[in-house]
């Protein structure tokens, strides 16, 4: 069995095979197996592979299912997740020193969900340090590479995920998206990445960066992947205050194809400005005079506060980021290291050794923003600002049923390129931050290529409108027919 | 001598008696456990573990702030507390700091027959932290640990203004609130075993119109470190005042060991703990059915009670005073006067008899193998004469050590309870009309003679009489009757 057979694959056509007999989860996890052995030393999408655990978890699904014919939705279907999102006995290391060697005693609610539908987690992907990057660059055990491009960034922070799915090490991946980190990557790397409305599904187990913004997202290959994803892993959850009391969502959501030119599409006249890369506007213009021809109405709207949104984003994230990663003090799990001075020792040494720069530039970001004296000045204008944002989006939605925009107004850029100014990089995720600031859901397709990168559209709903986003994800994807990624990696790419 | 003006203010944390953690389900019966062996993910902050409140937890501390006639805010906000130490978890507290679960409450008491008041500045709950445990040979060489069983247990906070003016009224407010706090079952209100802790503030002026210098005193222990920490502080500030000097504002310990307050040491910058609400809990919108359910939940409060005793058992107001404060031996005292009638007499044995013998073994009302119902037979008795209230004393100590009844204490004891005294009476009669000889020589200074008119007695009733009442009798009847 090859791999390049599988190239178009949906869940649906695995357990085809699976059905007829013609493959098992075990041969399945051996042809990705052996792609990992053969191109993660030159991407370094993952971080553990669970290879003992994973085969011997897809021997026991067959036990257990022979002789029944239907499954489970994710029925032997191998998953990438995340470092920050909990595996019980598996190392989740965030991407970071300060978490090395911590293997937690608890399953998050989406593996608890991904299990219980039959996936098999079948490694932990790279990451920027605690999700706080763009590039996949602020990982503390190494970058990871874009599949199309090896010198280039597979963006972040769910790098590893993304370049896993588009490399094909893994037919579909969890990344995590507090201000772009699902949707950059995907769009970087040529897929599917959905940012679902914020509590929508649970975070119980996804290691805290940002708790009002965090959202844990499938990674996938087609829409119609991410919908079986999101599918198993939404729904409401008695671990997570913050998780909506709503049922799973369920692909009945959808609205009906034929119902897909009564909807009208806004295009949000910020995103398409002068600091967008002009070739990526064009690709996404050129999709967008389809989407005309094939009946949809196009309107331009404004979302008047996208420029506070960026800065906004940098005290809110920050200040909840300072708070949550206080708890990484060398005490309990993790790393150690001093305390032959006594107890601060412990903890300057500790958290000096344990996180990178990028991570302590925010804690300090954040200290600063909630420290008394400056609490009104920096934390309570961002949420203010927020709250601008979110009514940005209320009003576009009052004439829009979506908003479609780019997810980066950049190409996948080399590695390097933008380490040296925390704020080039920042720039890269303008356009994913405004809607995760207002909790709203988004996905990012891919809608071409431009010199052999891919280039991504993002699509934008109101609140718990996922339907409609992935009615209209799944029409451009048709409409482009666009062949999934299967680039060739090699060392000679490397230039 | 000038005067000196004492102002003190209490800050009271009470562990809430929920059987569930604030923000997890572990069990928050820890006392006497192996360390870390009620913990989960949550309680133990480890990544990715979230907080779920605990709504017994947030009503209990409703019922308190209501107990305290506090307003209650229409919505519940908790912040996070941010803070460095190896007994919390998360590095930080989940408390609550601008929107409280109640402000501007009242809390009522009497100091030696005098009314006190005292403002209740605020009431909010949060979760309680480990506990850090030191092992070795001296502090220096010592291992420390951390136990967790203790990390998320809710408290509530009671925050009083500085209204107090001596170390006495700290004292007795802190126990109206730790009565309270035990009427409205929120908590148990143990101070040696740290469900309830108090801090305080003290500062003291030699001009009314010159405020003093705000100390703060931790690690008080008992009630009675409580005032003497506050004694001790109140003569600390006077001298320093008298000798021209200003006391430091700073936090101070009390050393228990040696009777003293002692600076803390470090933790001493003013800390900033850079409040914030805590995104991973919403806020909660308290109802107005919620609040009236638990109103309908809050039993009549020691002054109240003490009113209606005074009103109802016509009990005077000191006796009154003390037996509500005792949420237990007031329904104790109840229940015995149902049965006997008398509720004088019930309430001086117990404030009297009872206290004694509950202080003497340490133990409470509960605790107790004496039922009201024993008690008020026991008082029947006394009643009926059938014995004297000096033997019935007696009766008492042994009914409580054993759990017997009195009749069977009286049984065992060989003493009869069918030989009533005026039974008795005529029994010792008798014997001193057979016995001139004896009675002579007992009258002429014989001691002797007296024990032989007792044996006497004693064989007519064939031993079923007390010796003592007997002696009593034979000694009245001796000097001259009634």
């Amino acid at each position: 069995m090859s791999l390049e057979e599988f190239r178009n694959f949906t869940i649906r056509d695995y357990h085809a095979l699976f059905a007829r007999g013609e493959l098992s989860p075990s041969v399945l996890l051996e042809v990705f197996f052996q792609r990992i052995e053969e191109v993660d030393p030159l991407l370094h999408a993952f971080l553990f592979v669970n290879r003992e655990n994973a085969l011997e978890r897809a021997r026991r699904l067959e036990r257990e299912w022979k002789g029944k014919d239907s499954y489970p939705p994710l029925w032997g279907i191998p998953v990438a997740v995340k470092d920050n999102i909990c595996t019980l006995g598996i190392p989740t290391t965030c991407g970071s020193r300060i978490l090395e060697g911590f293997i937690p005693p608890y399953n998050a609610t989406v593996i608890e969900r991904l299990e219980r539908a039959g996936a098999i987690v079948i490694g932990k992907t790279n990451m920027d340090e605690f999700a706080m990057g763009s590039s996949t660059e602020n990982s503390a055990f190494g970058p990871t590479r874009n599949p199309f491009d090896l010198n280039r960034v597979p963006g972040g922070s769910s790098g590893g995920s993304a370049a896993a799915v588009a490399a094909f090490e893994a037919p579909v991946a969890l990344g995590s998206d507090t201000g772009g980190s699902v949707r950059q990557p995907a769009a970087f790397c040529g897929i599917v990445g959905l940012r679902p409305t914020y509590g929508r599904v649970s975070r119980y187990g996804l290691v805290s960066f940002a708790s009002s913004l965090d959202q844990i997202g499938p990674m996938t290959r087609t829409v119609e992947d991410a919908i079986t994803l999101f599918e198993v892993i939404s729904g409401k959850d008695e671990r997570d205050s913050t998780c909506a009391p709503y049922p799973p969502f369920s692909r009945e959501e959808i609205p009906p194809q034929e119902d897909i030119r009564t909807i009208k599409i806004g295009l949000p006249r910020e995103y398409f400005s002068e600091g967008v890369d002009p070739r990526m506007v064009k690709v996404i213009t050129a999709v967008l005079r389809e989407l005309e021809k094939e009946g949809l109405e196009l309107v331009e709207v404004s979302l008047p506060h996208t420029n506070y949104a960026l800065e906004a984003y940098y005290i809110v994230a920050p200040s909840e980021a300072s708070s949550n990663l206080a708890r990484y003090d060398g005490v309990l799990y993790g790393m150690r290291k001093g305390g032959g001075q006594g107890l601060q020792d412990m903890y300057f040494q500790t958290r000096s050794f344990g996180f990178g720069p990028e991570v302590k530039r925010r804690i300090l970001l954040g200290t600063y923003s909630l420290s008394s004296g400056y609490y009104d000045a920096y934390y309570l204008k961002g949420m203010k600002v927020r709250t601008l944002v979110r009514r940005d989006f209320e009003e576009a939605f009052a004439t829009c049923h979506l908003l479609v925009t780019p997810v980066s107004p950049v190409f996948p850029f080399f590695l390097g390129e933008r380490t040296k100014s925390p704020y080039e990089m920042y720039l890269a995720d303008v356009f994913t931050i405004p809607s995760a600031m207002a909790g709203v859901p988004s996905i990012a397709v891919n809608c071409g290529y431009e010199d052999g990168l891919p280039v991504g559209m993002q699509i934008i709903a109101g609140p718990f409108r996922e339907g409609v986003l992935f009615a209209l994800a799944r029409f451009v994807e048709q409409m482009l027919s666009l062949p999934l990624p299967f680039p060739e990696i090699g060392p000679e790419r490397r230039s | 001598m000038e005067n000196v003006y004492v102002t003190i203010g209490l800050e009271v944390h009470c562990q809430l008696l929920t059987r569930a953690k604030m923000f997890c389900r572990c069990s928050t019966d820890y006392i006497g456990k192996t360390p870390n062996t009620l913990v989960c993910p949550v309680c133990m902050g480890l990544p990715g573990a979230l907080p779920v409140l605990n709504r017994k937890a947030l009503e209990l501390a409703i019922k308190t702030a209501l107990a305290l006639q506090c307003e209650i805010l229409p919505e519940v906000v908790f912040h996070r507390k941010n803070y460095f130490y190896p007994d919390l978890p998360k590095g930080y507290q989940i408390s609550q700091y601008d929107f409280p679960i109640g402000v501007r409450g009242v809390l009522e008491f009497a100091l030696q027959g005098v009314k006190k008041r005292v403002r209740i500045r605020r009431v909010h709950v949060e979760e309680d932290a480990g506990k850090l445990v030191h092992e070795g040979p001296d502090l220096r060489g010592a291992v420390s640990g951390v136990d967790f069983n203790r990390a998320g247990i809710p408290l509530v906070e009671i925050v009083t203004e500085p209204d107090l003016r001596s170390p006495e009224e700290a004292k007795e407010c802190l126990v109206m609130l730790r009565s309270i706090v035990r009427y409205l079952g929120v908590s148990d209100g143990n101070m040696e075993e740290g469900s309830l802790r108090c801090d305080a503030n003290v500062s003291v002026s030699l001009s009314p119109e010159i405020p003093g210098t705000k100390v703060e005193i931790k690690n008080m222990n008992s009630f009675r470190s409580v005032f003497r920490a506050l004694s001790y502080e109140v003569e600390r500030q006077t001298e320093l005042l008298r000798a021209g000097k200003t006391p430091v504002q700073e936090t101070r310990h009390w050393d228990e060991a040696r009777q003293v307050t002692v600076p803390s040491r470090g933790k001493e910058e003013a800390e900033d703990y850079r409040y914030f609400p805590d995104p991973d809990l919403l806020p909660f919108r308290i109802l107005p059915e919620m609040l009236q359910e638990i109103r309908a939940t809050i039993p009549e409060l020691p002054l109240q009670k003490k009113e209606r005793f005074m009103r109802e058992y016509e009990l005077p107001e000191p006796e009154a005073y003390i037996l509500a404060q005792d949420r237990d031996l007031a329904e104790f005292f109840e229940a015995c006067v149902r049965e006997f009638p008398s509720p004088r007499a019930v309430c001086n044995f117990i404030l009297t008899e009872v206290l004694k013998n509950l202080n003497s073994l340490n133990i409470s009302i509960r605790e107790s193998k004496v039922t009201p119902s024993m008690l008020a037979e026991l008082l029947k008795m006394v009643e009926r004469k059938e014995i004297g209230i000096s033997l019935a004393k007696g009766i008492f100590e042994e009914m409580f050590r054993t759990g017997m009844g009195a009749r069977d204490v009286m049984l065992k004891k060989g003493i009869s309870f069918l030989t009533s005294e005026r039974d008795l009476e005529k029994v010792v009669r008798e014997v001193i009309e057979k016995n001139p000889q004896s009675v002579a020589d007992y009258l002429r200074g014989k001691e002797k003679a007296l024990h032989f008119l007792i044996g006497q007695v004693m064989r007519v009733t064939k031993g079923q009489a007390s010796p003592e009442v007997v002696k009593n009798l034979l000694l009245r009847e001796l000097s001259g009757g009634e």
